[in-house]
């Protein structure tokens, strides 16, 4: 398939029309990056004035001098990293011995167990019973309730408890002969060979505690807790209505535009720098395993 | 009795023997029952004057009170009009993206090329919907974006995208395939990955082009792939990206923008009425799982598997 000599002049010339479309296609996906980091890296008056294509213009560090000495900036910045790390860790912590529990067949009222979980796709009680109930129990304004309150997934247990059904018993039964408890056959047996499936969803974890910011948002009031995606909205929200702002600085190296753009690139680089790791095992076709029952 | 007895006994030995399996489950049952069920217990303030002294179980019953004034509400009308509309245009304009995208990815030969390209395309993924929205309003603002700095070279003045309603749909829209449709491609590259080589190799005998094969094999081959992920976006159909709306909308764009989450956010969250709000919320949850429920038994008569 893959020697174009074989091709006839029609083909030929649909492989290339084909090409040429998947490249705009693609510079379409990047231009937005090459934008903003350019704005991020011009001045305030050129970014205002709307000169700022591709390159920066007047280039300076303005933006990011003004940002990097925001003690609120950092504090956000730290924030997220506690959030993402404890919040993945409680994760992992109920997600795989629950997995494992539910895939053991002898565990009594299965069927039930599962549907509890499973019932929690279908239908969720939306978002003010949940607030209401996060305010009931004091989660409000807490880092823990952030960590604790969205710690588990029922896609992540299904798709974790398929992965454990389907390794073979006799996997176990050397450990089992050792007498091995349940807590060490699953430590020993089980999570070795599912670090894929593990892999997977500590991915859905890390990303969705780096990118959620609604319910940060709405949870959190003391400006001290809040995670780096809501320090980000505050500021968009200023460029969106608060044009006067922007133009008192229009003589100066910075405006919101710029430093709205340095936060952007500030929060997307730690994406970067984890993307290569992250493609490492979509391209294995992992992430597609709770498609398929 | 002596039957009932031997039954107490066995599921003593059986807790004896297994108690560390429940051990292991209990952590996620006690979460479940605090995080998810309790608030669906909670949803009974959409039937009463919900009173935060009071609280859930003691404010007093109103019956269907709170749903009387919702559809008596033109604005909450608006919010599940303008949701279906946007989830229509999902459905019409970003569902088939992906779809296109996959079979413009298997047309290329050059690994080379379509890896790098595959690299970009996915990473939007993964950007969250604050930075979204963050890249969209630098982009569209009137004075200082490149859309408008772009417009303004073929002399056309500065449009305030962001404040008019006409322009709220097809931005909505266009972020969420420069978002998503890399990325929600590679479960069409998976299914065109299993197309059995050999129907290829006889097409190729019978002198059929690549746009012939495309057609007549690729497509129909993973045929039973896009209906399931159509069956699976019907179930979602309601599930319009709440938090990108109520990022990129504002009052001058409510009429077009305004979905029933953000509208629940501004009832419930913003105002204080609570019980207003999760009657709302129950509406939206109970068509949700009724376009579920449905989506999942026409897959079941499609591909006999269950999506769950």
């Amino acid at each position: 398939m893959a020697n174009m000599n074989l091709y006839s002049r029609g083909d030929k010339f649909f492989v290339r029309i084909n090409m040429v479309l998947v490249g705009l296609f693609t510079l379409a996906t990047l231009y937005p990056f090459i934008y903003i980091a350019a704005v991020s890296l011009s001045s305030g008056m050129a970014a205002r004035s709307g000169v700022v294509v591709l390159t920066p213009v007047e280039a300076t560090f303005a933006a990011y001098q003004q940002i990097l000495v925001d003690p609120d900036f950092w504090n956000s910045y730290l924030n997220t990293f506690i959030y993402t790390i404890g919040g993945t860790i409680m994760s992992l912590l109920l997600v795989i011995p629950a997995a494992y529990a539910l895939s053991r067949p002898q565990l009594i009222g299965r069927r039930f167990w599962n549907l509890m979980v499973a019932f929690t796709m279908w239908f969720n009680a939306g978002m003010i019973p949940f607030w209401l109930n996060m305010r009931d129990l004091g989660l409000l304004d807490s880092y823990f309730g952030i960590i604790i309150g969205f710690a588990v997934n029922a896609f992540n247990i299904i798709l974790l408890r398929n992965f454990f059904e389907s390794i073979p018993r006799s996997f176990e039964e050397a450990a089992r002969m050792d007498g091995a408890n349940e807590f060490q056959v699953l430590w020993k047996v089980f999570i070795p060979l599912s670090k894929p499936a593990i892999a997977t969803i500590t991915l859905f974890c890390v990303v969705a505690r780096w990118n959620g910011f609604f319910w940060a948002m709405i949870l959190l009031q003391d400006e001290g807790k809040i995670p780096l995606q809501v320090y980000l909205r505050k500021t968009i929200a200023e460029l969106s209505d608060d044009h006067e702002f922007s133009s008192t600085l229009l003589s100066s190296l910075y405006s919101a535009e710029t430093v709205n753009a340095a936060i952007i690139v500030c929060s997307i680089i730690p994406v970067l720098l984890f993307y290569p790791f992250i493609q490492k095992y979509f391209n294995k076709g992992i992430l597609l395993g709770g498609v398929k029952e | 009795m002596a039957n009932l007895s031997d039954k107490s006994r066995w599921l003593l030995r059986h807790f004896r023997r297994e108690w560390q399996i429940y051990l292991m489950l209990a952590p996620a049952v006690i979460w479940f029952l605090t995080f998810l069920y309790t608030p669906m217990y909670g949803l009974q303030v959409a039937f009463k004057d919900y009173s935060i002294f009071k609280g859930v179980a003691g404010s007093p019953w109103i019956g269907f009170e709170h749903f009387q004034t919702l559809f008596d509400n033109d604005d909450f009308i608006r919010s599940l009009k303008n949701t279906a509309i946007l989830s229509a245009y999902n459905l019409l304009f970003a569902f088939p993206a992906p779809i296109i995208l996959a079979l413009m990815f298997n047309e290329i030969l050059n690994q080379w090329y379509k890896k790098g390209a595959q690299t970009i395309v996915y990473l939007p993924h993964f950007i969250s919907t604050v930075i979204l929205a963050g890249i969209v309003l630098t982009a569209f603002s009137p004075s200082a974006g490149i859309v408008n700095t772009v417009l303004g070279w073929f002399g056309v003045d500065p449009i305030y995208f962001m404040s008019k309603p006409e322009w709220f749909r097809p931005i909505f829209i266009g972020s969420g395939i420069w978002q998503e449709a890399g990325f929600s491609s590679i479960v069409f590259l998976a299914a065109i990955a299993g197309v059995n080589p050999s129907l290829y190799e006889s097409a190729v005998v019978d002198g059929a082009s690549r746009w012939q094969m495309m057609w007549k094999i690729t497509i129909p081959s993973i045929l039973p792939t896009i209906l399931i992920m159509l069956i699976i976006r019907i179930g979602n159909l309601l599930e319009v990206s709440f938090e990108l709306v109520l990022l990129l909308y504002q009052p001058a764009t409510y009429v077009t923008a305004d979905v029933v989450n953000t509208f629940i956010y501004r009832q419930g969250i913003q105002s204080g009425q609570y019980d207003l709000a999760a009657a709302a919320g129950l509406f939206n949850a109970v068509v949700a799982f009724i376009l579920v429920m449905t989506a999942n038994a026409l897959s079941k008569r499609f591909s006999r598997t269950s999506l769950w």
